[in-house]
């Protein structure tokens, strides 16, 4: 066992790169990612990437913040310290709206910011992920698991003729940060 | 980019069954309202149905226009395929004109159907009417301003309407890029105008039925109902003509594209309808409160009806991202907010007018689907005179393609 982990194939072209994942498909290899400097359309249809679930946690945390804030005011201007405020009776529902509001989207805002941090590893003090540097400039990467898929050499063989303008065999999953 | 085999001269053919069936709510209207006015203690009760029935009509067609300005300043792509639908919208804006003109006219000089300000006396100190309030505003609120206003705007409205038309069947016939630059600046212009008119269009029309009260949200909050209720015109046409077979170009995410407009005017809409309310509520001052008190007073069924048809239906309905790309629960939703935002007009106009003697009956009814029908009428016949499809339009492709 060769101790090659990813066999990364770097193209110039968005479609040349489009063809390359058909080439991999056809012959059944597992593509492991696919990087890009620009978002593509219809390559998570073509990839098989199951939707996105950040509307469903973009919602809960949304909903915790209405809660948050309905919990909030209740407890301290109704339970806790009843305030004559205008004469208005102390649970006021209309005046909790705008707070409910605007605690609704800063929770929702702030989970999805956590989220975004969580799921690519950009928490302060980590060293990003990378596998390919030019992924983020001029480059269209594929990225092929090499412990799963024994044939190397068919890998980089398809590679080539699907355009790909360099092939690497990295040993690292990802570079380090320089 | 996929090859499309769509048939770019297409043209609807207005026969049949929408033919007939607007004819005869047209008829069922005219009935209705001959109805309203055989009773003399009916005349006002009509008025106020009339009014509010061909304001609607005429905010919808406007905000057609309006759609198409919006989508020429912003370089909007996805909407190039559908736009023949808000033009139909748009020609139609001079009949409903008319319309409302008339009725404004007729109402103002006899059934003083804006009676708050325009009754004898209300201007003159040494009368027994006389209203201080109502004297300080007669500069703005007299006749002959008035009606001015509403000439002027709704003209304005109007020539842009045909002129975004005119343009586009000049595209039609010459091609190039030359209508389109065309449309782009005169959207710009007409932006620029209706943005500042439609705010007092909707002081005149509406708020001055209580000319006591004002609040400068109103404009804005009726510019929300009208933008809105447009919105979901354009989608239930576009709807029901796929379903007769027509536009197949038009695919699913164009659906989505509508669906996220409604979804997010809906919700502005509620946030301009609860900003004024909370700061009335807040401030609770008697000249304000006093809007609130009669709409809570006799209309609180009606009230809470409004938010349920316009705030919780399109929020809830419309959350999910697959339930924006189907046909029957767009057309749904669709149906939903133009019949909340005949709600929402109905507690805007109804107590300034017939006060406590209200009603829903017949005269609602009837002439609610008097002018459905006359809509269907007139806007379908002037979309049936032109093909489908804007065949040169420069982002037609990338509408044929819209992919979400």
């Amino acid at each position: 066992m060769s101790n090659i982990k990813y066999i990364l194939g770097s193209f110039g072209d968005p479609d040349e790169m489009m063809h390359g994942i058909e080439k991999l498909q056809e012959n059944n290899i597992k593509i492991h990612d696919v990087y890009t400097p620009m978002p593509i359309h219809g390559i998570e249809a073509k990839l098989g990437i199951k939707r996105s679930r950040l509307d469903i946690l973009a919602f809960f945390c949304g909903i915790t913040g209405t809660v948050s804030a309905f919990a909030l005011i209740y407890l301290t201007s109704v339970v806790d310290w009843r305030h004559n405020i205008g004469g208005k009776p102390a649970f006021a529902l209309p005046d909790f709206i705008p707070i409910m509001f605007e605690v609704t989207i800063l929770f929702c805002a702030f989970g999805l910011v956590g989220s975004y941090y969580a799921s690519t590893h950009l928490f302060p003090g980590r060293a990003p992920r990378v596998m390919d540097l030019r992924a983020t400039d001029d480059r269209f990467i594929i990225a092929v698991d090499a412990q799963e898929n024994g044939d190397h050499s068919k890998i980089d063989g398809l590679l080539k003729e699907a355009g790909a303008i360099e092939v690497k065999h990295n040993e690292r999953k990802y570079i380090s940060y320089e | 980019m996929g090859t499309h085999n769509y048939n770019f001269n297409e043209q609807f053919e207005f026969t049949g069954k929408a033919k007939t069936l607007s004819i005869a709510a047209i008829v069922i209207g005219i009935a209705s309202i001959a109805y309203g006015f055989s009773d003399h203690g009916l005349h006002e009760r009509t008025f106020a149905n009339l009014l509010l029935m061909a304001y609607y009509f005429a905010c919808v067609c406007m905000s057609g226009a309006f759609f198409l300005a919006v989508q020429f300043v912003a370089q909007a792509g996805w909407s190039a395929s559908i736009l023949r639908v808000p033009q139909a919208m748009a020609r139609t804006l001079p009949i409903a004109v008319v319309i409302l003109i008339a009725v404004i006219g007729l109402g103002l000089y006899t059934h003083n159907l804006y009676h708050h300000w325009n009754a004898p006396g209300l201007t003159d100190p040494s009368s027994a009417n006389y209203d201080k309030l109502i004297d300080g505003k007669s500069a703005f609120l007299n006749v002959p301003f008035f009606l001015g206003r509403q000439v002027v705007f709704l003209s304005i409205y109007s020539f842009f309407a045909l002129l975004l038309s005119k343009l586009s069947t000049n595209e039609d016939l010459e091609g190039g890029l030359n209508s389109y630059t065309k449309s782009f600046k005169y959207s710009c212009i007409f932006l620029v105008i209706y943005g500042f008119t439609t705010p007092i269009f909707a002081f005149d029309t509406v708020m001055s039925l209580e000319a006591h009260w004002f609040s400068t949200m109103f404009g804005w909050y009726n510019f929300a109902a009208m933008w809105v209720s447009s919105l979901a015109t354009i989608a239930v046409i576009i709807i029901l003509l796929r379903k007769a077979g027509y536009m197949q170009w038009v695919n699913n995410s164009h659906l989505h594209n509508l669906g996220q407009f409604i979804f997010g005017f809906s919700i502005f809409w509620t946030y301009v309808w609860f900003a004024q309310f909370m700061l009335i509520y807040y401030a609770n001052m008697p000249e304000e409160t006093v809007y609130f008190y009669k709409r809570f007073e006799f209309y609180k069924f009606w009230f809470f009806l409004n938010l349920v048809m316009n705030f919780l239906a399109p929020v809830l309905l419309l959350m999910d991202r697959d339930n924006k790309r189907q046909e029957n629960i767009m057309l749904g939703v669709c149906i939903i907010v133009l019949c909340g935002h005949w709600v929402d007009y109905y507690q805007m106009i109804m107590p300034g007018t017939v006060e406590s003697h209200n009603g829903f009956g017949i005269i609602e009814i009837g002439t609610a689907i008097g002018f459905v029908g006359l809509f269907t009428f007139t806007v379908l016949s002037s979309l049936s005179k032109k093909p489908l499809i804007a065949k040169n339009h420069p982002f037609l492709q990338e509408s044929l393609n819209h992919h979400l």
